[in-house]
């Protein structure tokens, strides 16, 4: 059999390169968020973007080890499907969602801590990245198998609206964990009880190297919701007044017991899956035509276009932030390490330690 | 004093801990006006409501992810899965979810999962499994298997009352066959991680657990018209599992044979065996043995299925294979 030639294999069908909306989509005036409350999105997304950019720093000096995901890009989904959450609310969020975080309650000195594995971290070393969310908190702490986290979301609104009080949850997939079966498997029970849920597919245009063509099928897909019968739609993900005003009306519908909203957020994955990766399978073009979107720089250009701050103001207010966080860094880099012994406890809530076998080693002369 | 099925004692602690406590509901496909494949659940939508038995559409792993989101908001899932074959579907959510919060987050995961299982019946292939082995071998989760009513009972509330994840195995072959006296109040709670000595002996120490008791007791009432005298030990408890119970009889008798009606290979007899291999050397006085299932799926046939499962004939084999040491 002849050997297949490397033509017989182009390369995937890159995803078609959007003309994003245009800027400052018609919204009713009623709708914008104030100025105040647009200068609260900025810090949140400001913080989101240079937490992210010393973890990259962090990363390159071989302070930061393992699977390091960053959401540089996606900031105004996170942070806008934040922040029109309350206090009682609870947020599933995933790996991208460093604003979501940070608008939630999580600080940079926590998550510089778990990134640097840390003794005082929350998961104290055993787990690292954004898995953040200690109990009796409001953010849950998501595992690597992204999709599993849905159900997980649907079980928090069941057991909140079992006990009586009116939370809604708000909960992110990639377009990558949107084909797994714990999406159709959520999105068709959390209609059937009509839960208050908003599912948030943050979809990026790949999933880690695979397109979005090579995915799916349909033309959009808040498309699928209509099949689970709740209502979906599509939102530029770059443009966060957008992003803020689907998911209160999100949230809107929940509380008025219309059931879950799947929302499309349509953004870009601006750096490789994870920052082993240099992307090199991402066409040129599309990343220039989405570098025109970058959701901090709409917002700022916003901003200085409102009246809201002066290109002085937003230079300020990055320089403030960047000794802030570099202190955090420092602080957090200097704390200790956990001991190895703290592997093999914590397993369970209740545990007997007559029940654990002994291993033996004792007789062998071994010291561990 | 009336006694009790095995599945009864199973819907009694059920109805007990969620009059107990408000928090435990039940989660399960048809477990509502249908009141489960097996009937555990019978009456109890009528007596709880739709809040707390919550029927589900045909999606396992949604049972299990929803258990564990209700789990860490405080409440007290006990999920069904209607044969405990079908775990698989929601395999990855107990493991990889449930068993994982508390190592990670120190957030508290108190749900239980009811997995009607084992063989017997004619099931075939994914009807009969005895999955216990995968979950033990996944930290963070307990796993127990009751073989009696009222360990059924006392295990099942135990289990809901625990702060960590369970996955309670239990016999569709004992369900209706296995009857006996059940405890009130808090006399009926059966501690996780205690065995049970079903028979006591000196010569061969028999451990197993779930449908293998009814097995290893029948062998020992057998054998002592012989006069060998078995010590049954029933586990009860397979993660944790009393280890101290078990090498304090292999001290006494000097013999072990480890029963279990799951395949052979990485079976949880096959975990008791090394841990005595390793710890009671001294105290052997034969080889450790193993009755088992063979490495192959559950066939469905009565003939093939007869020859598949551990009975009571291949125990009696085995004990007269070590008493000639």
């Amino acid at each position: 059999m002849p050997r297949r030639m490397s033509a017989d294999y182009p390369p995937h069908p890159a995803p078609p390169v959007l003309p994003p909306p245009p800027l400052g989509a018609s919204l009713p005036a009623e709708r914008w968020p104030s100025p105040d409350e647009l200068l609260a999105i900025h810090r949140s997304m400001l913080r989101a973007r240079l937490v992210e950019e010393r973890i990259v720093e962090l990363y390159r000096q071989n302070r930061i080890t393992g699977g390091c995901y960053s959401g540089i890009g996606n900031e105004a989904t996170a942070v806008g499907i934040a922040f029109p959450m309350h206090n009682e609310d609870v947020l599933v969020p995933t790996h991208r969602d460093m604003g979501a975080h940070l608008v939630r309650g999580h600080s940079a000195l926590e998550v510089f801590r778990q990134y640097f594995k840390r003794a005082s971290s929350q998961t104290g070393g055993k787990d690292s990245g954004l898995h953040l969310g200690r109990e009796g908190s409001n953010i849950v702490g998501m595992i690597s198998h992204l999709a599993h986290m849905l159900p997980v979301a649907v079980g928090v609104a069941l057991a909140e609206r079992q006990k009586g009080n009116p939370a809604f949850v708000v909960t992110t997939v990639g377009d990558g964990a949107s084909s797994l079966g714990d999406f159709h498997e959520s999105l068709n029970f959390a209609a059937v009880q009509k839960l208050p849920v908003l599912f948030v597919i943050e979809n990026n245009q790949y999933a880690y190297s695979t397109p979005i063509t090579l995915q799916y099928a349909c033309e959009r897909l808040s498309d699928r919701a209509k099949g689970y019968g709740m209502f979906g739609e599509d939102v530029d993900g770059t443009d966060v007044v957008l992003v803020v005003d689907a998911a209160r009306r999100a949230r809107e519908r929940g509380m008025r017991g219309e059931g879950p909203t799947l929302l499309n957020a349509v953004t870009m994955r601006m750096r490789g899956h994870s920052e082993h990766d240099d992307f090199k399978y991402v066409p040129k073009a599309l990343f220039e035509a989405w570098s025109a979107y970058d959701p901090l720089l709409r917002l700022e250009k916003r901003l200085v276009e409102q009246h809201l701050a002066t290109t002085a103001d937003l230079e300020r207010w990055r320089e403030a932030l960047g000794i802030e966080l570099d202190r955090a860094v420092d602080e957090a880099w200097a704390e200790p390490e956990p001991a190895g012994a703290e592997a093999a406890r914590d397993v369970y809530r209740r545990w007997d330690e007559s029940w654990t076998p002994p291993t033996g080693a004792e007789r062998w002369g071994s010291s561990s | 004093m009336s006694e009790t099925t095995y599945i009864e004692a199973i819907r009694l602690a059920m109805i007990e801990e969620m009059e107990r406590d408000q928090s435990v509901f039940l989660i399960g496909e048809d477990i509502g006006h249908f009141g489960g494949a097996f009937k555990a659940t019978q009456g109890l939508l009528e007596r709880f409501g739709k809040e707390r038995v919550v029927d589900t559409p045909i999606a396992e792993a949604l049972i299990m992810g929803v258990s564990v989101g209700a789990a860490i908001r405080g409440l007290r899932p006990v999920a069904e899965m209607q044969f405990a074959d079908f775990v698989t579907c929601g395999f990855s959510q107990l493991v990889e979810n449930a068993g994982t919060f508390h190592y990670r987050l120190k957030v508290s995961v108190p749900m239980v999962v009811r997995l009607p299982s084992g063989g017997g019946v004619g099931g075939g292939p994914y009807h009969s499994r005895n999955p216990e082995a995968w979950f033990c071998h996944a930290p963070g989760l307990k796993v127990v298997a009751p073989a009696t009513a009222a360990d059924a009972h006392g295990l099942l509330k135990s289990a809901i009352r625990d702060p960590d994840p369970v996955v309670f195995l239990e016999q569709k072959w004992l369900y209706r066959r296995e009857k006996g006296v059940l405890q009130s109040g808090d006399d009926a709670l059966v501690p996780l991680g205690k065995a049970r000595v079903a028979r006591e002996g000196r010569h061969l120490t028999l451990v197993t657990y779930a449908n293998g008791v009814p097995m290893a007791v029948e062998a020992a009432d057998r054998l002592r018209a012989q006069g060998i005298e078995i010590e049954v030990i029933d586990l009860r408890s397979l993660a944790p599992w009393d280890h101290q119970t078990v090498l304090a009889s292999v001290e006494k008798t000097g013999r072990l044979l480890v029963l279990s009606e799951a395949t052979r290979t990485g079976s949880f007899a096959s975990e008791v065996a090394a841990h005595v291999a390793e710890l009671g050397f001294e105290s052997l006085d034969a080889p450790i043995l193993r009755v088992t299932a063979p490495d192959a799926p559950t066939p469905s046939e009565k003939n093939l299925e007869a020859y598949f499962r551990p009975n009571t004939e291949k125990l009696v084999d085995a004990v007269s294979v070590l008493m000639r040491y």
